[in-house]
Parts: C-alpha cells; sequence; structure tokens
C-alpha cells in the first residue's frame, strides 16, 4: 500500500480539517481554560463529532459506527492536532471503542459501542499509576471476592477521568509489579461505591484526573477480556492510542512549525526579513525534515494496524519516539524563533508547546519507545 | 491487489530458487560489492550468478522499461520485489552509477538511439560509469565548472579537469558536465556529454583519503575527442539534466548504509548483553535504539517520497531532504559502529579487522555530507525551494 492517503482518506482529512478549524480552534481551547469549564470539552463539539460521525470512526458498522479503520482515526487526531482541540475523541472514540471492539464479548460490544458511536458516552482507559507510562509496573490489587472482584489502589493520567461515564482498568489479578502475567482489565463505574476522582488541572488544558479505588466490588461480568491474560491485549489497544496520538503530536509540531515559517517571512530586524538569515533558515530546513520523516512513521504505524493489528508493536514504537521527538524540537524551536513573543500567554505557539509536552508523555514517552524497539529488536 | 499477491508469491519462488545463499548474508566490507564493468571483479562465483540471473530478468533495474532491458516493473511491483529481498537478506546484485544516476536521466532526455544503445549494457552490468561534475574551482558552486567542450564540426574537443570523480580509475564510460558556451550565463552554457575513458587523452589520479582507500580521482582531458550524438539533451541546457540526474545521485547517497548489519546485532556481538538480556552498556544501547528509531522512520520517509512523487504530489527538492538526513544518519551509524568496536576497530591492518574495514568504513563516511552537495547545499535548497524563504 502506497504511503500516501487515498483519495477517501484526503477528503476526510479535508472534512475535519475545515470542521476543525471552525468549530474548535485554538480560541476553543482558551476559552475552556480562562473560563475554568467545569467539563474541560465543548459538549456541542462532541455532538458535532458525533453527528460527522468521526466518534464511531473506529466503532464497526454493525453497532452503529463507520468500522474505518485507524488511518482514518489518525487522520483525526492530525487535525485535532493542529487546532489543539481539548475533546474525548482519543479516549473515548481511538482507545476505548478498541478496547471494547477487541477485547470485549458480545454483551459488552452491544452495551457500549452503539453509545461511544452516538457520542453518549464518554469511556476511558485507567492504566497508569506512576509518573512513567509502564503498563508491566501495574500494581493496583483486584482480589476474587464472592463472584467477582475487589479492587484497591490508584490511576494517574486518565484522560477525561472526571467526566467518564465508564473506566477501563488494569489491575492485578496474579503476579507482581514488573511482570506480563496477572493483569486484568476491569469495566468500573466511576459512581461505582469506593472510587474517588480527582481532575487534574493539566499543563496543556486538556482533560486528566487521578483516580482513588478503595475497595471497590464488581461482579465478574466486569472483566473485559480474559482474567490475568490482559497484557498482550493492552498492548495492542495502547499500540492504537500510541499509533493516535503520535499522529495528534504531528499534527501539533507541523502546526507549530508553520507559523514558525510564516513569521520568518514576515518579521524585520536589522532592515530585513529574518527568514533570510541562513542561521535560521537552515534550523527550518532541519526542521522540516524531522517533522516529514515523523509522518511517514506515523501513517505507516497506522497502516500496519489496519494490515496487520499484531504486528503493530514495533512500528506504533518508532511512530511515537520520532513524532514526539519531531515535535519537541518542533514547539522548541517555534518559541525561539518568535522570540519575545513566542514567551507571551497571549500568543498562541506557548499553547503547542504545552500540548507536545503532554503528548510527549502519553502512553510512553520517546526513551520509552526507543527502549521497547531495543528490547522488541533483542538487543 | 489480487496481481500484485501472486506477484509477491512468484517473486519470493524465484528469489528462493535463484538467489544463492551467500548472496543472503550481510555484506563482508565494501570491497565485497559488485560493480560489473568490462574489468568486473566477483570475489565469489555465487555473486556472478546471482548478478546474471537478476539481470536477465531486468531486475537490476526493476522499473526501467523491457524495451531496454529493464524489468518493465510497476513502482508496487518493485516495491514488492524489494520487500520480498529484504525478506531473505538478498544483497544487491549489482551497484551502479549507470542504474542509480545515468539511466534515470537518459530515460528523461536521451534520444531513442541513446537510450537503445546505452541501458542494455547498464542493466546487465557491462559498461561501469562514473560521473564528471566537481571540478577543483567548482565545489558546492557547481555550475561555474570550467572544462570546455569545443564545436569543432564533426567532434567536440574537451580539455579540462574533473575531481572527486568516483571510480574514475575502474570506469569504462563518463558522463560528463562541459561548458560550450563560455560567454552564457553560468547555468546556460553547459551541457552534457558521454565518452570512452579509454579515449586518448583521458587519464585519471587517485585521490588517497583519510581512509586509506582512494575512491575517488583526478581525472584530466586533454583534446578528448567525442562523436557528436554523444550530447544528451539539448546543447546548452545540461544544467537540466544535471539537475534531474543530482536528484537521483542524493537519492542514491540517502540509502547508503541501508544493507549494513544492524547495529543492535553488531553491538551484542562486541559487547554482550547483561543478566535481562540488554546490551551491557547503558549509554550506547540507548545511542543505539534512538538511531534505530531515526533509521526506521527514514526508511519510512524514503518510501513516502517516492510515493507522493508517483502520486504527483511530490517536490524535487525532496530529494534533498532524503540526501541531507541519509547522509548524517549514516554518519551516526558509522560513529556508533566505532564505539561497538571499541578497540578493535581501530586495527588498521590486522586480519581481525580485515584490514581496518570498520575504521576504514567510518572514515569513508564523512564524504557522504560532503559529495552530491553538502549537508549545507541540501539545508539552502529545502529553505529556498520547499520553504520558500527569502534570499537563500
Amino acid at each position: 500500500m502506497p504511503l500516501i492517503l487515498n483519495d477517501e482518506q484526503a477528503m476526510l482529512r479535508d472534512t475535519a480539517r475545515s470542521f476543525l478549524a471552525e468549530q474548535a480552534p485554538v480560541a476553543a481551547l482558551r476559552k475552556l481554560r480562562d473560563g475554568r469549564d467545569a467539563l474541560g470539552y465543548h459538549r456541542d463539539l462532541w455532538k458535532g463529532f458525533a453527528e460527522m460521525g468521526f466518534t464511531g470512526v473506529l466503532v464497526p458498522e454493525a453497532h452503529g459506527g463507520l468500522g474505518l479503520g485507524h488511518v482514518e482515526a489518525g487522520v483525526v487526531m492530525e487535525e485535532i492536532g493542529r487546532n489543539l482541540t481539548a475533546s474525548p475523541f482519543v479516549s473515548t472514540a481511538v482507545v476505548a471503542a478498541s478496547a471494547i471492539n477487541r477485547i470485549g464479548g458480545e454483551g459488552q460490544k452491544a452495551e457500549w459501542l452503539p453509545r461511544i458511536a452516538a457520542g453518549e458516552a464518554i469511556i476511558t482507559l485507567a492504566v497508569d499509576e506512576g509518573r512513567k507510562h509502564d503498563p508491566s509496573r501495574t500494581a493496583m490489587k483486584a482480589e476474587r471476592a464472592g463472584n467477582g472482584f475487589r479492587l484497591h489502589g490508584a490511576k494517574a493520567m486518565v484522560l477525561d477521568g472526571h467526566v467518564a461515564d465508564l473506566m477501563i482498568v488494569a489491575a492485578r489479578t496474579g503476579g507482581a509489579p514488573g511482570e506480563t502475567d496477572g493483569l486484568t482489565l476491569f469495566l468500573i463505574d466511576p459512581k461505582a461505591k469506593g472510587v474517588a476522582i480527582e481532575r487534574t488541572i493539566m499543563v496543556d488544558s486538556h482533560n486528566a484526573a487521578r483516580i482513588v479505588l478503595e475497595n471497590v466490588e464488581v461482579d465478574a461480568d466486569a472483566v473485559l477480556g480474559e482474567v490475568d491474560q490482559a497484557h498482550g491485549a493492552l498492548e495492542g489497544v495502547l499500540n492504537v492510542g500510541r499509533a493516535a496520538v503520535a499522529a495528534e503530536i504531528t499534527g501539533v509540531g507541523d502546526e507549530a512549525f508553520g507559523r514558525t515559517v510564516a513569521y520568518l517571512k514576515e518579521r524585520k530586524q536589522f532592515g530585513r526579513v529574518i527568514g533570510e538569515f541562513q542561521a535560521l533558515q537552515h534550523r527550518a530546513a532541519h526542521l522540516f525534515t524531522e517533522i516529514e520523516i515523523a509522518k511517514a512513521a506515523v501513517l505507516k504505524a497506522l497502516q500496519t494496524l489496519d494490515e496487520g493489528y499484531d504486528r503493530a508493536g514495533p512500528i506504533a514504537s518508532v511512530a511515537k519516539a520520532k513524532a514526539g521527538q519531531a515535535a519537541t524540537l518542533a514547539v522548541q524551536e517555534a518559541v525561539q524563533m518568535h522570540g519575545g513573543v513566542g514567551m507571551t500567554d497571549e500568543f498562541d505557539v506557548g499553547l503547542f508547546m504545552k500540548r507536545a509536552r503532554v503528548a510527549q508523555e502519553l502512553w510512553g514517552d520517546a526513551n520509552f519507545h526507543a527502549e521497547r524497539l531495543a528490547r522488541l529488536s533483542g538487543y | 491487489m489480487a496481481d500484485l499477491e501472486s506477484f509477491r508469491a512468484e517473486t519470493r519462488a524465484w528469489l528462493e530458487a535463484n538467489c544463492p545463499p551467500e548472496m543472503r548474508l550481510p555484506l563482508k566490507d565494501e570491497e565485497d560489492r559488485v560493480w560489473g564493468g568490462r574489468n568486473a571483479k566477483f570475489s565469489s562465483p555465487a555473486q556472478k550468478q546471482w548478478l546474471d540471473a537478476m539481470a536477465a530478468k531486468g531486475w537490476t533495474a526493476p522499473e526501467w522499461p523491457t524495451a531496454y532491458g529493464g524489468g518493465g516493473l510497476s513502482r508496487e511491483e518493485a516495491k514488492v520485489l524489494r520487500s520480498e529481498m529484504r525478506r531473505i537478506n538478498a544483497r544487491s546484485p549489482l551497484d551502479s552509477f549507470g542504474i542509480w544516476m545515468l539511466g534515470p536521466a537518459l530515460l528523461q532526455y536521451g534520444t531513442e538511439e541513446q537510450k537503445q544503445h546505452f541501458l542494455p549494457p547498464i542493466v546487465r552490468g557491462e559498461i561501469r560509469w562514473c560521473q564528471g561534475y566537481s571540478e577543483p574551482g567548482a565545489g558546492s558552486d557547481l555550475a561555474s565548472l570550467q572544462t570546455r567542450a569545443e564545436d569543432k564540426g564533426d567532434h567536440w574537443l574537451v580539455n579540462g579537469q574533473k575531481v572527486w570523480t568516483s571510480y574514475a580509475d575502474k570506469a569504462d564510460w563518463i558522463f560528463c558536465l562541459v561548458r560550450t558556451d563560455p560567454t552564457a550565463p553560468k547555468h546556460e552554457g553547459i551541457s552534457f556529454v558521454l565518452f570512452d575513458m579509454t579515449t586518448p587523452g583521458v587519464s585519471t589520479k587517485p585521490i588517497v583519503l583519510i581512509s586509506g582507500k582512494s575512491p575517488f580521482c583526478e581525472t584530466f582531458f586533454d583534446d578528448v575527442v567525442v562523436p557528436k550524438e554523444n550530447l544528451v539533451g539539448t546543447l546548452n541546457r545540461g544544467w537540466d539534466v544535471a539537475k534531474h540526474l543530482l536528484t537521483h545521485e542524493r537519492e542514491m547517497i540517502s540509502n547508503m548504509g541501508m544493507d549494513m548489519a544492524s547495529l543492535g546485532e553488531v553491538a551484542k556481538k562486541a559487547i554482550g548483553l547483561d543478566a535481562q538480556g540488554r546490551l551491557d552498556d547503558p549509554l550506547l544501547r540507548a545511542d543505539i535504539a534512538r538511531f534505530d528509531v531515526d533509521a526506521l522512520a527514514f526508511r519510512l520517509a524514503i518510501e513516502r517520497t517516492g510515493d507522493l512523487a508517483k502520486a504527483k504530489q511530490g517536490h524535487p527538492a525532496l530529494s534533498s531532504m532524503l540526501k541531507y538526513y541519509g547522509a548524517e544518519l549514516n554518519k551516526r551509524r558509522h560513529e556508533l559502529m566505532m564505539a561497538a568496536g571499541g578497540a578493535d576497530a581501530l586495527e588498521w591492518e590486522s586480519e581481525r579487522s580485515q584490514g581496518g574495514t570498520p575504521a576504514r568504513s567510518w572514515l569513508r563516511t564523512k564524504a557522504n555530507s560532503i559529495e552530491g552537495g553538502t549537508s549545507e547545499v541540501q539545508l539552502n535548497i529545502i529553505a529556498k525551494r520547499l520553504l520558500n524563504l527569502p534570499g537563500a
């Protein structure tokens, strides 16, 4: 398959681009932030996502979705990145939809997938506990109790945690932190007894929460997939999230870069536009190169998820690492090349830097993924 | 798509039957490459067997038309061939400036007679070509070249000097930029000519590099007679041909090192693993892992750039992007190879080091960001032509 978008995908990109630029530009994020919005996303926008079909992009048609692929989800993510759009798209329509569709039983799919596609349920994956992403380090306990399980522990970086209708929680039914065996996924109602949710206002003004489960009791049918054997399935779903966030962060970096190149052509110092200075030209050209290379890796990761879901691990890591690294450079150069105005809150480039930092960290930063690639490569 | 899958199955079976096992092992060193030509050297019978088998199918130049000896494959089929060759670690059967650089220019600018005459021997690896571009006074500023070709009615008379001519001492023919109108502005008086290196008046002198090897020569032309029909493209418009060819040269250089053994494997053998199965040097491991991320992503960028061009969404200056990054990446690869090799890699003459191969290869790569346009020139081109920055 060629490493470019096909006609339908390009059309979807154009549609998403104009929709988001109109409905959810950077100004919309500022409004959420400055108004200390309780939801942290615009409800009307989310309705719009459902009307456009975006919420159902990965939901099979039988469950009311569009049944499209990961490339299409990535196309939307990249445009979300360009506009710094705050929405439950990645938590719900990308990761939770994949988790339930890939791992869930028929009853679970029938209950939740149509609601995801309709924009009626926000669902989030709660996996990380410490400062850094590492699913095998999961310590949250799930002990057998009666017909079900009793969960105890804490989660961090739970996207949209304070507005979620359902949480997919990774917990340990066996083994010890650091081991891959013994992990199980549970569907937890955020309103269940013993669940405490703390919304954490983040640097990028996107939604995240900390969650504490104190002896939360669930039935056996709350298990998503197989008991003790969730690690492989979880990695699969995380690969979807990683590739999708890699697409988003590429959009973040590319937009910051585009704005910077435009500024280089307009800002005058020493009687000429600063884009004439070779010191800046070479840095801009290098940055262009890094971003183009990241785009190729991201598209390949998304295509691989569509063509051979089970072998997407290494390329998802390459994409997340490369995109994270390129976008990190892009936002730093953006602030530096904008000079003083780049440091002001009024100017948007700082917001791109903030989102890039969070997206870099989400589901494994460039170091995590380079390390994972080394391990998968046997050295 | 079904056709492509059956092509894949046929290709896999054919490669299985025709690629000798020896040709599925990594190159031992640069000397292990097959360049063909009148004085072709093969370090084993398998090399010749592999070249002949591939050349008979036209698969040394898979996408060239069959009328000129090529494989006549579509871009998608050629990709399948490459991926099937990679799958069994098949070596390139033939390294050739004729295939990488001259051929694409002839297909674009050559006459039918020129294509018929020059392309088939390139596919078969019978004629080895070299490139006469740089001169002592024309490096990054290539268009200021001074080698003259005077119109003598029934022939051209060529006088001047080239430098950094890769393998001029081993090549059979040269494609050469010459000045045919000294009064025109510098880009508009250049023509592109082809001639036999055995023509009287052609002489070469190898240049010893820091690697101790001499892949480049000084090349001198003293009243060299070149037939009129050996001019490619339009008189005084040779710069167009040169630029077209340079994009192919840049793509060729950007691919350098892609067929080397993986750094992780090399380092594992040299340094060993710790109790957790990780390379027993955490900082080197981190450097190699970051390198692998970049190298794997870069390979995809090469593929994507080709796909964009095919879909008419590309830009010729993207070859500068690939050249810049590929050259810097290959230098990084060899820095890490040296770090992994440690003291062993420093031996210059021993059998253990195969005659200093790691160190000599490492030093050779330093030219990657100079030859075919320096990294700085590539960045200038990206800034000017892709980013439209002013005055670059």
